[in-house]
């Protein structure tokens, strides 16, 4: 007779149990892989259209990305571009935990708390493929809380900022979390990366962008109250500009 | 529906109040209430797995062993809690990057364990199921409350909508930063609870000692 209480009992009541709720919640995940899969390339999608300043109020962003969007694998290393992946089957981040497909950053130049980079990035580029008219790079880095994933559009003819988002970030909310207020971000636009021997000079500064001196044009406005995400914000651009990140690709580029 | 009924069900939202009164789960009401949507989010996400922990928990109640009960309830609590998530990055991606690990951590709120051994050990499934929804609804209405005054104090907005143009925005509003950060919560909590048990004084509960001066030879 079936006792609950009595060991032989307890154990078949747990193994039973233990049982029905992996099979309930394998069931679920391997179900609902495809559409979570599908709105992360979707919300990535649609983070790049608006970088690029090309986003659509509705409509459809996958063919909108089909259509505007080439993406292209470049290897960080020699800056060249790698044939014979589908870049769709790449993940970054992915690479970045792998030994085999990503080096250890020296912690003199890791700026951006990185630890470990991936040997390859994806880029995604608008107008030709040869000389695109626009580039758009995913970068990270650590700000406060948490890294910081975000896409910097540069504009190749005029060698400016075209606009810059934060898709993923556990910033506190109202502070750090305000990189990604539209409003403060405009404020990127236009501005440029490197001066004319090529060295980063992007900065956020504190206390506000004094447009009258000569660096403002480097410069954006930091955010108040959230100088540890400001200070992120400028080490990780200035980490993915570096010889570190995909210094040798724009360099190729130019 | 009879008054037994409906008192399980409407308790929990005033009288009974799991936040204000058990304060429970206070943890999730300092950490996802800075801006409405998300908690109210939370408040479905909870509200479903603590009505749903307690019906399947109380249809199993007589063939729990006692002695692995609380293992047995985090069992089915954790399995509905990822069922959850899983549904939430399926079907509403935005909000459940914005809720990110705290979906999770419903597992260790305590008023789904508190309500599963409390409650639905004891009883019915229909009636812990009311239960579960009327625990769920008590902690939403405190949830969304709390993040009504923070969003509107915090980032001068409610729901997303623009109620006082922020300075940052161009407008007049300073936001109170106290606001968005975890003890902002606290002092609204307080303050609720403070201001409920002005209106309903049975909920203050009684001085368990009192300090007075005694004379020596009375302790003796």
């Amino acid at each position: 007779m079936f006792d609950k209480d009595k060991p032989s009992g307890t154990l078949v009541v747990a193994a039973v149990l233990s049982l029905v709720c992996s099979v309930a919640v394998s069931t679920a995940a391997i179900m609902l892989k495809p559409l979570q899969e599908r709105n992360k390339l979707q919300a990535m999608h649609a983070e790049i259209l608006k970088v690029a300043g090309l986003a659509a109020e509705s409509g459809d962003i996958d063919a909108l990305f089909e259509q505007q969007i080439i993406t292209r694998m470049v290897d960080l290393e020699t800056g060249e571009y790698v044939e014979g992946i589908d870049p769709r089957s790449f993940d970054q981040r992915a690479a970045a935990r792998d030994p085999q497909q990503s080096t250890s950053v020296p912690r003199d130049q890791d700026i951006a708390s990185i630890k470990r980079r991936a040997n390859h990035a994806l880029v995604y580029l608008v107008g030709d493929a040869e000389s695109p008219e626009l580039i758009i790079l995913p970068v990270h880095g650590y700000g406060l809380w948490s890294t910081l994933y975000g896409l910097l559009a540069l504009d190749t003819r005029e060698n400016t900022i075209k606009g810059i988002t934060f898709y993923e970030q556990a910033e506190t909310a109202g502070l750090g979390a305000e990189i990604t207020n539209p409003r403060w971000q405009a404020q990127w636009v236009g501005k440029q990366v490197f001066d004319e021997s090529g060295d980063v000079q992007f900065q956020l500064v504190k206390g506000g962008v004094n447009s009258a001196s000569e660096a403002a044009q480097f410069q954006v406005d930091a955010i108040s109250g959230a100088t540890l995400t400001s200070n992120g914000v400028t080490n990780l651009v200035r980490y993915w500009m570096s010889a570190q990140g995909f210094g040798p690709y724009l360099a190729k580029l130019r | 529906m009879n008054t037994d009924t409906k008192q399980i069900l409407l308790d929990p939202l005033v009288d009974n109040n799991p936040v204000i009164l058990q304060i429970l789960g206070i943890c999730s009401a300092l950490a996802i209430t800075t801006k409405v949507a998300p908690a109210i989010v939370m408040s479905i996400a909870l509200t479903t797995v603590v009505a749903l922990s307690n019906t399947f928990i109380s249809m199993l109640r007589n063939q729990i062993p006692s002695s692995i009960r609380i293992i047995v309830q985090m069992t089915i609590i954790a399995s509905l809690v990822i069922l959850v998530a899983q549904v939430l990055e399926a079907f509403a991606y935005e909000i459940s990057k914005q809720l990110s690990v705290f979906v999770g951590l419903i597992i260790t709120n305590c008023i789904v364990m508190g309500r599963a051994e409390a409650f639905a050990m004891k009883n019915g499934p229909g009636a812990s199921f009311l239960d579960g929804l009327g625990h769920g609804l008590g902690y939403s209405l405190i949830l969304i409350a709390v993040a009504s005054v923070r969003e509107l104090l915090g980032s001068g907005s409610w729901l997303g909508f623009e109620v006082m143009k922020t300075v940052k925005n161009g407008g007049w509003y300073e936001p109170n930063g106290l606001m968005v950060l975890a003890p902002g919560a606290f002092f609204i909590i307080g303050l609720l609870i403070w201001a409920m048990r002005t209106w309903k004084p049975q909920q203050v509960e009684k001085t368990e000692y009192r300090i007075e001066v005694v004379h020596r030879t009375e302790v003796m």
